[in-house]
């Protein structure tokens, strides 16, 4: 929003340029459509059944660079619906037989009618106003002398040194604008595109269900694994420590007649048993569920994290209220582990960690500035962190260029529980 | 010495008006964050000495108590009041300390086993001192050894700091260290002029300096 002019302006061209490349893309899809519906027509003598197979398969590869692109330049992120059938050890007409009952297909089919008529036109219009632009600015001023009345530049007619310059204001102001509409012009055509580009319903919903499923089969995994946990630290710990206090007490009773100073040596004993069962249960208690998580929110926890670590941490939050105790869990113990990472491998000696929560997204960042390089396939960590943010359709980003900064950029959807009630 | 005790599990707050009352305290028991804030703020000859509070208190069974002293705090400033908690938390220490008067114990409810230390810290806490959990310390120094601010000081020199920390006085560091009120004094001096903190007589203003050195 506060960007530097001139890297707006270098988007601006960029954006120009790309508006170019779908344009021309869109001839293309308009070609290999023709295609394809030739393909059909074809069918009844044979030929068709042939030359199906590989001109969907065109048809596919032109549409799926269209997705792509619509993630890589604006954002918009398409599902692509399911690979076309292609097996090889089938007959062509089989094969085609397959391409046709395939939903995916017709709505390629779909797309390549409709892309070069509204997609097309569409990029066509920041091309149109800055390529009019340029000729305007450019050709104008030399060209009204060499040719006689009736030269026209929009609704200007140029035929004096006054008209030539109105005519190349105008063409600055046409540059302008086809440079200023392009970015939102490929966002707008990439919504426009997505109804047709994207999988059909009952592909997404089915894609859904698979995804559900895994994540709750590694949810139950991890809850099982979290138990275990739990009832392992319980019986190695405060359990086996509580039953040594018993021993220990009833050797005592049975000394305390006759040995009273040997009883008491024992009884000292019995408090420091006594006092490594509760710090056994307290690292228990805080490894479930930090009592600051739960007592003041995800905020606090934070800025607790923050003030245990021996790096210089900076912690902003903007959360409106508390969140879902699970979402706060979760959140809290992917950004100590990001905070983990940055004190063991970054270098760094400072971390700001912002969490914010809008549009019904939780949004953690944790940046140092470390040296960067940080590989998020090595190590267990962050992948656990993945894991279980995957539970809460949340995501991980992990950006880490050579020589830093490091950002970990953690995002949970959620909606807020309750309004905040305390201030701090 | 009256005092105001909050403690909602009943077996501890039995065994602590015991503790308390057999070390000649006059206590008044509380099971809830709203009474214990109108118990701290009572004026006249109902008004406390000094009040031990556990962090988690109905109705909330959040950090009530806590919340409940310092907002007696705000109203009656230096109030002593002494935090109990199963866990202590760096936050809720600075929380305490934030406003700088004394008059503040944290510590973990394990310590009041030792009833005579227990009772020390109360003590302490009534006539205006601070007192902090030697968790609450350890964490503070191996942060600040990580971060290399005490490299200076020598084994005995950071002995010393760490019970300077939990709010000693000098005489009982020396006990705690079986070494001479005047080796402490010398470590003391030593300490401050290394780690360039402003020496000060008041007790109660070393420990808060010495808690700031540590925080930075």
């Amino acid at each position: 929003m506060f960007d530097k002019p001139r890297a707006v302006a270098s988007r601006a061209c960029v954006a120009v340029g790309r508006c170019q490349l779908a344009s021309l893309h869109a001839l293309a899809v308009s070609a290999v459509g023709s295609l394809v519906v030739l393909a059909l027509l074809l069918m009844p003598v044979g030929v068709g059944f042939r030359l199906l197979p590989p001109a969907a398969r065109a048809l596919r590869v032109l549409s799926d660079r269209s997705r792509s692109r619509a993630d890589r330049w604006t954002g918009v992120r398409i599902g692509p619906p399911e690979p076309l059938p292609a097996d090889r050890a089938l007959n062509a007409r089989k094969r085609s037989g397959a391409i046709i009952a395939d939903e995916g297909f017709w709505r390629d089919l779909a797309w390549a009618w409709l892309e070069p008529v509204t997609g097309g036109l569409l990029v066509a219009v920041p091309l149109a106003l800055v390529e009019y632009g340029v000729f305007g600015a450019l050709v104008q001023p030399f060209v009204w002398r060499l040719i006689n009345d009736g030269n026209w530049y929009a609704f200007v007619p140029v035929h004096s040194t006054a008209t030539m310059c109105a005519a190349l204001l105008l063409g600055l102001a046409f540059m302008a604008a086809g440079l200023l509409a392009a970015p939102a012009t490929l966002r707008l055509h990439a919504r426009v595109s997505r109804p047709l580009l994207s999988a059909s319903r009952s592909v997404q919903l089915a894609r859904r269900v698979e995804r559900l499923a895994g994540t709750r089969a590694r949810a139950l995994d991890t809850q099982a694994a979290e138990l275990r946990r739990i009832e392992r630290n319980l019986h190695d710990g405060a359990q086996a420590r509580l039953v040594a206090l018993g021993m220990t007490l009833d050797r005592a009773t049975r000394l305390m007649e006759t040995d009273p100073a040997a009883a008491r040596e024992l009884l000292l004993d019995v408090r420091r048993t006594s006092e490594g069962a509760l710090q056994d249960l307290r690292n228990l208690v805080h490894g479930i569920h930090p009592p600051v998580l739960a007592d003041r929110g995800l905020g606090d926890a934070v800025r607790s994290l923050a003030l245990d670590s021996f790096l210089d941490v900076h912690v902003e939050t903007r959360l409106p209220g508390r969140l879902p105790a699970p979402v706060e869990s979760a959140a809290y113990f992917a950004v100590s582990e990001a905070l983990t990472n940055a004190a063991k491998h970054s270098g760094a000696r400072e971390v700001g960690i912002v969490l914010t929560h809008e549009n019904g997204l939780l949004r953690a960042t944790v940046t140092d500035d470390g040296h960067g390089g940080a590989d998020p396939s090595r190590g267990t960590g962050l992948a656990g962190v993945r894991q279980r943010l995957d539970t809460f359709d949340g995501t991980l980003d992990l950006h880490s260029p050579q020589g830093g900064p490091t950002t970990v950029t953690m995002e949970i959807p959620c909606a807020l529980s309750s309004p905040k009630t305390c201030s701090s | 010495m009256r005092v105001v005790l909050a403690e909602d599990l009943f077996l501890l707050r039995d065994g602590l008006i015991r503790t308390l009352q057999e070390h000649g305290c006059e206590v008044v028991a509380v099971d809830n964050g709203p009474s214990l804030l109108r118990a701290l703020l009572e004026e006249g000859d109902a008004a406390p000495d000094a009040a031990v509070v556990d962090v988690r208190l109905p109705p909330t069974f959040t950090d009530e108590g806590l919340q409940a002293a310092l907002e007696a705090r705000r109203r009656r400033p230096g109030l002593p009041v002494l935090i109990l908690s199963q866990y202590v938390d760096q936050l809720y220490a600075n929380e305490l300390l934030a406003g700088g008067e004394g008059g503040v114990g944290y510590l973990l409810k394990d310590r009041v086993t030792h009833t005579g230390q227990f009772i020390d810290a109360v003590r302490r806490v009534a006539a205006g001192g601070t007192v902090m959990d030697p968790q609450v310390i350890a964490r503070l120094l191996s942060r600040s050894d990580a971060r290399g601010t005490i490299g200076g000081l020598t084994q005995r020199e950071r002995d010393v700091l760490e019970l300077m920390a939990e709010g000693r006085s000098n005489a009982a560091i020396a006990a705690g260290l079986h070494i001479s009120e005047s080796a402490v004094a010398k470590h003391t001096a030593s300490i401050f002029t290394k780690l360039r903190i402003h020496p000060s007589a008041d007790d109660n203003r070393r420990v808060l300096a010495v808690l700031a050195y540590l925080k930075r």
